[in-house]
């Protein structure tokens, strides 16, 4: 019975987006003024509509109903609850339902609380965002639908892939969905500005708070995710260049990009034409990463047979929607006039400088992400890997960083560098002193990684500085927020030089009793032994390490063999310091009897994602920051509106 | 620096949407390419490197380069007895041989006594087998595990790569190209 409401509840929700979306483009015309009223209701009631429907699903893997297909195929009666949660958006019919749950409760959001977008622009907006759903429905509806009964029910679910039954990608998944379709708002936001060629201010403070939400989303999507990698796949490394990750970073650039760009068009009225250029490639690139990913296309040439259908309906949609918006922008770009002018040394300038900075990453990351596909159009098969992303994105990033330290202390449109010059002075002297220091007592480390331990620590102590002289009490939270996000992006680079710099690797075949040394920490294998979970069981090392001979602690790493379905998975165990993190993997058993065990020595590696929940920390903080003073602001209106209405009446 | 000149030029305009459209034709082909997902080995059209193994066992004699620029395609077969594939595509390698096709082997990181096991229990479809214990003459060639099966033509150029066992579908290919070899 749920499932059954749960589709029509689905198919109600579609039906309302087609009302929303030709109420929405009619309610534009003159004609149309009596629709004016019905747009806002309708995104709120859909945004409902799917919001129930996504329950019913929930609540059908909670109970591990077989009859449902997805269910049978995905979840399992013995499977913790966590994961029969998880399990709902860990497959690809309930992560868009996912995904359109998101969208249109976003678009209820946006037309419950917006106010201060001019309301054609805000109709046209949610036209659009219905416009954008309406994709995402006939796929699901039309060849994904996740309500499908099986003609008879399942004995036993096929439970979940063993290496996806792990808390953090339980939760990672759908917190960068969060972020892909917080993107979508703000393309919709964008197309609304170009329909009534209303791209101002106001629309940038309309869309603002949405792009920071998504970017903050984002921000912990990467994070968690680089982690997860970094110690389920028991391969020592954080990041690989990989499509799947550049899929994820690409649109967290743009975000990056267009939350900058955004700010200059809210407070300055400037790159007006920009702004919205980088709406639309911002949820672009969400798209063409969720392409890259569901299609298969730039899968390793191991992979083998793979079905072109999702990625051909995802293509089709990526053709319509950022097609159109393309050619929507080639058409009103000419109508969307100047906006204000600033000098080469201003704010302004340092975050074109930043944008440009940003797109050139996106692009090289982009490109490299493509180029097998067209060099296969060439009949060479190549695979690009971080000789090329690494030192490409540096030439990018680091002046960005180093322009990062300045920005934020410029005036907006003018401003005479002498002022600025003493403060600079103490961030560069940290930058030259720190890579004089380095080349000095390690000359032999490489150049990229020498760069960002002094670039790393430059910004992470010259962030700061625009809280020099004021008030710090009174300072606006958006400023905090940025001064954070900056300060936490200083300090990941930092974890990430270090750990390319200074790892240590070592690589033995331990016995019981056995002691190994690596970098300051010596390890001795104390035990081997047998261990069951819940639906696995496993072969456990006791290793203790100590630090410089200090009291030792214990770590567990294991084998597991999963029962359901069966799997094997290594768990990778980690010693976590302040100064670094001790990684050790359990191999297999050698014929003599003797273990195969590596161990990596990070200094300081937990700083790379301590500095990412820092940039988002910062998001979060701006994010409050932002919400705060608009709720401030919508107050003060009204105060205003009531007290003239008061004295309109004692008239 | 002013945000953009005041009269943009209309073309600029376009550019986004032209690289999207460029993107788009890339990723339609992409999609609906014919999924040949073999990587072609850099070795292919290169002639064999100059090596001489020691034989492995004792009644076939070793293998160098020199026999193996006859004027007559044959197949080079990558091998060990510890390789389980490679005992699954023995039938297949004696089948090729009935057809008179020539076949070498080098043994890889083997030692005689498990070799003449493995040849007494799946059979020894070779003319000559090279004992390969460093894996100098497979990494020269290219190869990356065991089994794998090279075509060379009479010039001693290698031809095609067969990674993997071979499996009984797979003879037809390796007979064409063993045949295109020989023009």
């Amino acid at each position: 019975m749920i499932a059954e409401i749960g589709l029509a509840v689905l198919w109600m929700a579609a039906a309302l987006a087609v009302l929303q979306l030709f109420a929405g483009f009619s309610a534009l015309r003159p004609s149309g003024q009596v629709l004016v009223g019905v747009v806002r209701p309708l995104a709120v009631i859909q945004g409902l509509l799917v919001g129930i429907s996504f329950l019913c699903l929930i609540s059908l893997f909670l109970e591990t109903d077989l009859s449902v297909k997805l269910v049978a195929a995905n979840s399992h009666s013995m499977k913790p609850f966590i994961f029969k949660l998880a399990g709902t958006w860990g497959n690809h019919e309930g992560s868009m339902l996912l995904w359109i749950t998101v969208m249109a409760i976003s678009g209820g959001v946006v037309a419950l609380v917006e106010k201060r977008l001019r309301e054609d622009t805000l109709i046209a907006t949610l036209a659009g965002q219905a416009f954008v759903s309406l994709g995402f429905y006939a796929f699901l509806l039309l060849s994904s639908n996740p309500f499908e009964r099986l003609p008879e029910p399942a004995p036993e679910g096929q439970g979940l892939n063993p290496l996806l039954q792990d808390v953090g990608l339980a939760f990672h998944p759908p917190t960068l969905y969060v972020g892909y379709v917080g993107l979508s708002v703000a393309f919709s936001f964008a197309i609304g500005a170009l329909i009534t060629r209303d791209v101002g201010p106001a629309f940038a403070r309309a869309m603002r708070p949405w792009v920071l939400g998504a970017w903050i989303f984002l921000t912990i999507g990467i994070t968690a995710g680089s982690y997860w990698a970094y110690y389920t796949l028991g391969w020592g490394g954080w990041w690989f260049w990989d499509p799947v990750e550049n899929a994820s970073l690409m649109p967290w650039l743009a975000a990056t990009a267009l939350l900058h760009s955004s700010s200059v068009l809210a407070s300055r009225n400037a790159l007006r034409a920009w702004t919205v250029m980088l709406g639309v490639i911002a949820f672009s690139m969400s798209m063409v990463g969720t392409f890259l990913v569901r299609s298969g296309i730039l899968t390793s040439v191991h992979a083998f047979a793979v079905d072109p259908e999702r990625g051909s309906f995802i293509l089709a949609l990526l053709a319509i929607y950022i097609g159109g918006a393309l050619a929507l922008f080639g058409i009103r770009a000419s109508t969307v006039t100047e906006g204000e002018r600033f000098s080469l040394f201003s704010r302004e300038a340092s975050l074109v400088f930043n944008n440009v900075m940003l797109c050139g990453i996106l692009g090289i990351v982009l490109l490299g992400t493509l180029y097998p596909l067209m060099t296969e159009a060439f009949d060479a098969k190549v695979s690009v890997g971080p000789p090329y992303f690494n030192p490409v994105s540096a030439i990018f990033a680091i002046p960005m960083m180093l322009m990062m330290g300045v920005g934020p202390l410029l005036r907006w449109r003018k401003d005479k560098p002498s002022r600025i010059t003493a403060t600079v002075a103490i961030p560069a002297l940290v930058v030259a002193l720190v890579l004089l220091g380095v080349v000095l007592m390690f000359p032999s480390i490489r150049i990229l990684p020498m760069l960002g331990l002094a670039v790393g620590i430059g910004l992470a102590v010259g962030s700061w500085l625009p809280l020099k002289g004021r008030n710090l009490r009174r300072t606006p939270l958006a400023v905090w927020g940025m001064v954070l996000a900056h300060c936490g992006l200083g300090v990941a680079l930092f974890g990430a030089a270090s750990e390319s710099a200074f790892s240590i690797e070592r690589l033995a075949a331990m016995t019981v009793g056995d002691t190994q040394q690596v970098g300051p920490i010596t390890v001795k294998l104390e035990g081997m032994g047998p261990i069951a979970g819940p639906n696995w069981t496993a072969i456990e090392a006791t290793i203790s390490a100590s630090y410089n001979g200090g009291t030792p602690v214990m770590l567990r790493p294991q084998a597991r063999t999963f029962t359901s379905p069966p799997g094997e998975r290594t768990e990778s165990a980690l010693h976590t310091r302040w100064n670094g993190q001790l990684y050790a993997v359990l191999g297999n058993e050698g014929d003599d009897g003797r273990w195969q065990m590596r161990f990596w020595w990070k200094p300081f590696v937990p700083l790379i994602w301590l500095g990412g929940l820092l940039v988002a920390f910062g998001g979060l903080v701006a994010l409050l920051g932002r919400v705060a003073q608009d709720v401030k602001r919508v107050r003060a209106t009204d105060k205003i509106a009531f007290r003239k209405a008061q004295q309109d009446m004692l008239k | 620096m002013s945000e953009e000149a005041p009269k943009r030029s209309s073309l600029a305009i376009w550019l986004p949407l032209a690289l999207f459209g460029a993107f788009f034709v890339l990723v339609i082909w992409g999609l609906y390419r014919p999924a040949d997902r073999d990587v072609v080995s850099a070795f292919v059209g290169k002639p064999l490197p100059q090596f001489n193994l020691p034989a492995a066992t004792a009644d076939r004699p070793g293998l160098s380069t020199a026999q193996m620029t006859t004027g007559k395609p044959r197949l080079l077969n990558v091998f060990a007895s510890w390789c389980v594939p490679c005992a699954v595509e023995a039938p297949q390698l004696e089948a090729l041989r009935q057809q008179g096709v020539e076949i070498d082997g080098v043994a890889i990181r083997d030692r005689p006594e498990d070799l003449n096991r493995f040849l007494a229990n799946y059979g020894n479809p070779f003319a000559r087998i090279g004992k390969d214990d460093l894996s100098e003459v497979q990494v020269g060639i290219g190869s990356s595990g065991v089994p794998e099966t090279f075509v060379i033509d009479g010039k001693g150029v290698i031809r095609h790569q067969h990674i993997g066992e071979i499996r009984p579908e797979d003879v037809p290919l390796i007979l064409q190209k063993l045949k295109e070899a020989q023009s």
